[in-house]
């Protein structure tokens, strides 16, 4: 196995274009190390993308909108208090992965690029509309986070392409994100439903909105029927329920050890109902 | 065996005082199975089947042998083809093909060979270069296909005697117990309920995995260290499996982190052996998380059907069941347990229970906590809930109604002796939990629950120091804080501090034998050994204080340390304080020491009643346990904190069996969730605050009252939250583990 740390990300580019075999970049390394000693992926290629400058940097920009380094971890994110206030549910969503120690290696482009449908941070990305920046041999490119996956264990990168930085849109006013999971305990598990919210508000009326699903799909998913079914609304119960409807109609999951077809359909359903409930709250200034 | 010099009022017993052990393990300094090395020491790595069934056509070792790093490899051929020693006969045939398959894999994970390497690393990458040719069988994993007319045979003639005619060869044994006349009682009753129940294995969940150094000469000589509940049951064992002589190996516990019944045979240690013997090295062997559920532990599953007839006022006039458990490729299931523990808190005049041992292509099955017995209370305690509901009556005055007591005739043979079943629950039915306001969408449930409790051979041996000290070596390894029980037991006696008192777990060649430390023995039978060789020291120090006042023995006594004349005729001499004596024993007569061995036989029944607590979450079938509290019978308690923490961990393990625990097999047979973040065990955050009552009846059977507390704490919880959580859905769960996807389509079934 070689390991590589390079000192920029145009050198961790050409290192993945020119490595044969299995390649794994190294960022919090809680799914890399993990598959690793159960012997799941050996990697031939390890390239520690931590040592590269400014990785580890959560900047809010001129305009409200917010650049997060690709090793800021999850402790970190938790930890900024600004960041907490602008977006609750990406926060949130990064904060129940794995335990202490975990929070403080794991991070949202590993979390995303591990490719699980079941990645907690990636609906509330999503629904967040958050971008990432692409470095490859032919420069650096801004890509939707809904279009990184595209299956389990797969996303839309090609060889030579490394996530350089996390955008996150300027929250504006108004508005309010949420994320919620579905697991049987109360920690340490695995989500066999997520669903993020984003929504802004003119008085009482739902006037944008972005609805994720994860675990319920090959990939995690944009749901434009939940957005409509909210959207003019001012979250009453028939909006609730068309959201629920819509949001259990976008599901095609699969039965396995950590849920069936039936609840993960129905459970879509409520969780969508209690996300957006939060996420209108929030986006009210109450406190939810 | 009635001991009349029962002892009542006490200085050291009943006091906490930290446990000796406590310090070693919170720093670190505590060595477990892993953390033994070895000069020149190997590492082994073992072959697992991948198959549920399948022949082992051939197994070619030739390319991992051929590594430099590679130092030996075995497979079945190099363990000894087993002459049937006394006392081991099938059993024994039956851990060796567990231990190493021979012509068949008998379910996914069978080990099938074994390397040594100098490296770990190294003994993985030669388990690569095995090549073994299987030819796949059909297979079976489920209790009830298992007996299907249809089934894969997985052993011929593995049955014995007690199994009727025509019952599938994968049925192994058969149990029927019971008195009275069942139907005479179903007619006499006002409602008969007759239901069906089943239970998925579960894993005994231990955090250490399986480890072991063994060291093993072309003499016959060997040494083991190994973490396990038994240490001379390993020896036996091991010995036997590889033909050497059992005083010829030399067995170490080490420190363990957590057994509750999985660590009472032996898995790798035979390996690590075999392929020490062949490399002539020291070879550490340590499982994955994974090798231990695939190939260590469970549980039994279980399919049961339960019949009872009830009067309107709660008097039960009847009660059937049968409990069909499967326990892996070999037999062992305890279908024996089950059934006569499943009535045996009640005092009823009909009764029948039938029990199956059924064989499936699964891991062998292993103790865990009351094995067998919380399966048949699940499935018992939820139909006397669900009669409770039907005639309107209290659950825990139906249960003072029938509960058993001294004099009743268990629903298993004997007759009780004193027994606390009555008085835990008159203290359920006292405790503020009983009466506290439920909250919307939450239920209550209780149970009772029953276990046999075990003597088993013992020895220990206690020796004075010169200074006034004294070393207590006892052969039970200590597994939830049995030294600080011990040693409290041995103050008492001797009347020294308990911090004066230095208890060990001594290896196979210090100590005669000793059984595991299994059955809720070791307060009670070890404990009972460390009181009467305190008492034959005691002994002796009373025989040197008579002979320096020069009195017979019989006017010594001894009191609070010391020995003192026994009455004014006796002579008037200054109280002789241990350490006065053992100071100049070695001019007085030599050491002074204390031993007992024997098979203590008053181990005394016992009972607990939970009451418990849930709310569950209509929209998404999840559970919360809101309380729970555990009220049992410990006969009296030594050091209550460690007796509260097996009520609390039987509370805690049961919540997790109950909710979201069990083996998930997929069509191929293959176990589907071999790791912690798919089998799921309950989390701290999970669980309330686990209150406890420690109710004391003190058993006749040992000199200070005790009963073991280790498992009856396991047995109520499964029925005790069903009926909590069949109470909050208004909808009876029959099957476990309660998961919200189980519990959210029993709702929808109910409309
Ligand atoms: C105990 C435990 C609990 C967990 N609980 C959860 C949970 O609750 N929810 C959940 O969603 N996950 C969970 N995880 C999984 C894991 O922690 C998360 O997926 C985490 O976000 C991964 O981040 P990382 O930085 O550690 O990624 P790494 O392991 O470093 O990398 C993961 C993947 O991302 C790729 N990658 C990393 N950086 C880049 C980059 N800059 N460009 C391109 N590709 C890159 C790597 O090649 C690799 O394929 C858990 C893991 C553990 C060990």
């Amino acid at each position: 196995m070689d390991y590589h740390s390079p000192a920029s990300f145009a050198e961790a580019s050409a290192l993945a274009a020119n490595a044969t075999g299995v390649t794994r970049f190294l960022a919090g390394g809680t799914d890399v190390l993990v598959q690793l000693r159960s012997e799941l992926v050996t990697p031939d290629t390890l390239i520690d993308i931590k040592k590269i400058d400014g990785v580890s940097d959560i900047t809010r920009n001129a305009d409200g909108s917010w650049t997060l380094g690709v090793a800021a971890t999850g402790a970190e994110m938790s930890e900024h208090a600004e960041l907490s206030r602008d977006w609750p549910g990406v926060v949130e969503a990064m904060d129940l992965i794995g335990s202490t120690q975990v929070q403080g290696r794991a991070t949202l482009t590993g979390n995303l690029c591990n490719g699980s449908p079941a990645a907690d941070s990636v609906p509330a990305m999503v629904a967040a509309g958050v971008t990432v920046s692409v470095t490859g041999p032919d420069g650096t490119r801004e890509v939707a986070v809904e279009d990184i996956p595209t299956g389990p264990g797969k996303t839309s990168l090609s060889k030579g392409e490394v996530i350089s930085a996390v955008n996150i849109p300027a929250r504006g006013n108004n508005a309010g994100d949420a994320y919620l999971r579905f697991i049987p305990r109360t920690e340490m598990d695995i989500a066999v439903v997520g669903v993020g919210v984003s929504l802004r508000l003119d008085g009482d009326t739902v006037t944008e909105a972005r609805v994720s699903l994860g675990a319920v799909a090959p990939t995690v998913l944009l749901v434009e029927d939940c957005a409509k079914a909210i959207i003019g609304s001012t979250l009453d119960d028939a909006a609730l329920d068309a959201l629920a409807a819509a949001a259990s109609a976008a599901c095609n999951p699969i039965d396995d050890k950590r849920g069936t077809i039936e609840f993960r359909t129905e459970v879509a359903g409520v969780l969508a109902k209690r996300a957006a409930k939060i996420a209108y709250a929030r986006a009210k200034g109450e406190k939810a | 065996m009635a001991l009349d010099d029962r002892k009542t009022d006490f200085t050291f017993v009943g006091t906490r005082p930290n446990r000796p052990d406590g310090l070693d393990k919170v720093t670190g300094r505590a060595k477990f199975g892993a953390d033994m090395s070895a000069p020149g020491m190997l590492h082994g790595a073992i072959l697992r089947s991948p198959h549920a069934h399948a022949r082992i056509v051939k197994i070619d070792t030739s390319k991992a042998e051929a590594l430099k790093d590679v130092k030996a490899v075995v497979t079945r051929a190099d363990f000894a083809d087993v002459p049937f020693k006394p006392g081991l006969a099938g059993e024994f045939w039956n851990v060796l093909e567990n231990v190493m398959a021979g012509e068949k894999a008998l379910y996914d994970g069978h080990a099938v060979a074994a390397v040594a390497a100098t490296s770990a690393l190294a003994a993985r990458d030669a388990l690569k270069l095995i090549e073994v040719e299987y030819e796949v069988l059909p297979h079976v994993t489920d209790v009830d296909k298992a007996m299907a007319p249809d089934a894969p045979v997985i052993r011929e003639g593995a049955a014995d005697y007690s199994v009727p005619e025509g019952m599938h060869p994968n049925v192994v044994r058969y149990h029927e117990s019971g008195h009275g006349d069942v139907d005479a009682g179903f007619a006499e009753a006002d409602l008969v309920l007759e239901d069906s129940f089943v239970t998925e294995a579960t894993h005994q969940g231990y955090i250490e995995p399986h480890a072991c150094l063994g060291l093993l000469g072309n003499d016959g000589k060997g040494e083991l260290w190994c973490t396990t509940q038994g240490h001379w049951i390993a020896q036996k064992t091991c010995a036997a499996l590889l033909g050497i002589e059992t005083s010829q190996l030399r067995v170490t516990a080490s420190e363990i982190g957590g057994g509750f019944g999985g660590k009472t045979t032996v898995f790798i240690e035979p390996v690590a052996l075999a392929l020490s013997r062949k490399a002539n090295r020291p070879v550490k062997l340590v499982m994955t998380r994974s090798e231990v559920f695939r190939a260590t532990g469970p549980t039994a599953s279980a399919s049961m059907d339960i019949k009872i007839g009830m009067k309107k006022d709660g008097t039960i006039t009847a009660a059937r069941g049968e409990f069909r458990l499967q326990g892996g490729a070999f037999p062992g299931a305890p279908g024996d347990m089950t059934a006569m523990c499943a009535f045996a808190a009640y005092n009823l005049t009909n009764v029948k229970q039938i029990g199956y041992d059924v064989m499936a292509n699964r891991p062998k099955q292993a103790a865990y906590r009351a094995p067998g017995a919380p399966m048949g209370a699940f499935a018992v305690e939820s139909v006397i809930d669900e009669m409770c509901n039907k005639l309107g009556l209290d659950p825990i005055e139906v249960r003072l109604k029938n509960a058993a007591h001294e004099g009743t005739k268990a629903s298993y043979g004997p007759r009780y002796e004193r027994i606390g079943l009555v008085e835990t629950l008159e203290a359920a039915k006292a405790h503020p939990h009983y009466s506290a306001p439920l909250k919307p969408g939450q239920g209550r449930g209780v149970s009772c629950g029953f276990w046999f409790n075990h003597g088993g051979e013992t020895s220990v041996t206690l020796a004075l120091s010169e200074d006034g000290s004294a070393q207590l070596m006892v052969g039970t390894p200590d597994i939830g804080g049995s030294r600080a029980s011990m040693a409290l037991m041995a103050a008492e006696v001797l009347g020294i501090p308990y911090e004066n008192i230095r208890v060990t777990v001594a290896d196979t060649a210090t100590l005669g034998y000793n059984d595991v430390s299994h059955g809720s023995r070791v307060t009670y039978a070890s404990g009972l050994a460390t009181i009467k060789a305190a008492r034959h020291a005691v002994e002796k120090l009373c025989e040197r204080a008579a002979a320096k006042w020069d009195i017979p023995v019989e006017a010594v006594k001894w009191e609070n340390g010391c020995a003192v004349p026994s009455g004014p005729n006796a002579g008037d001499f200054d109280p002789m304080p241990l350490a006065d004596i053992t100071a100049k024993m070695g001019r007085t007569g030599g050491p002074i020491s204390g031993h007992f061995e024997a098979t203590p036989e008053g181990a005394g029944v016992s009972f607990g009643t939970h009451i418990v607590d849930a709310e569950v979450d209509p929209e998404t079938g999840k559970t919360t346990i809101t309380r729970y509290t555990v009220i049992q019978d410990a006969g009296k308690a030594i050091h209550p904190t460690y007796v509260e923490g097996q009520f609390q961990g039987g509370a805690a393990q049961g919540i997790g069996w109950a909710l979201n625990e069990e083996y998930i097999y997929g069509e191929d047979g293959r176990l589907q969730n071999s790791i912690f973040l798919d089998y799921r065990i309950p989390v701290a955050s999970d669980l309330p605050m686990i209150d406890t009552v420690i109710v004391e009846v003190p058993n006749p059977g040992h000199p200070f009252g005790v009963r073991g507390v280790g498992e009856t704490g396991i047995v109520p919880p499964l029925a005790a939250i069903a009926n909590a959580v069949s109470n909050a859905a208004g909808v009876r769960m029959k099957q476990l583990p309660m998961s919200p996807p189980r519990i959210l389509a029993a709702l929808k079934d109910n409309g």
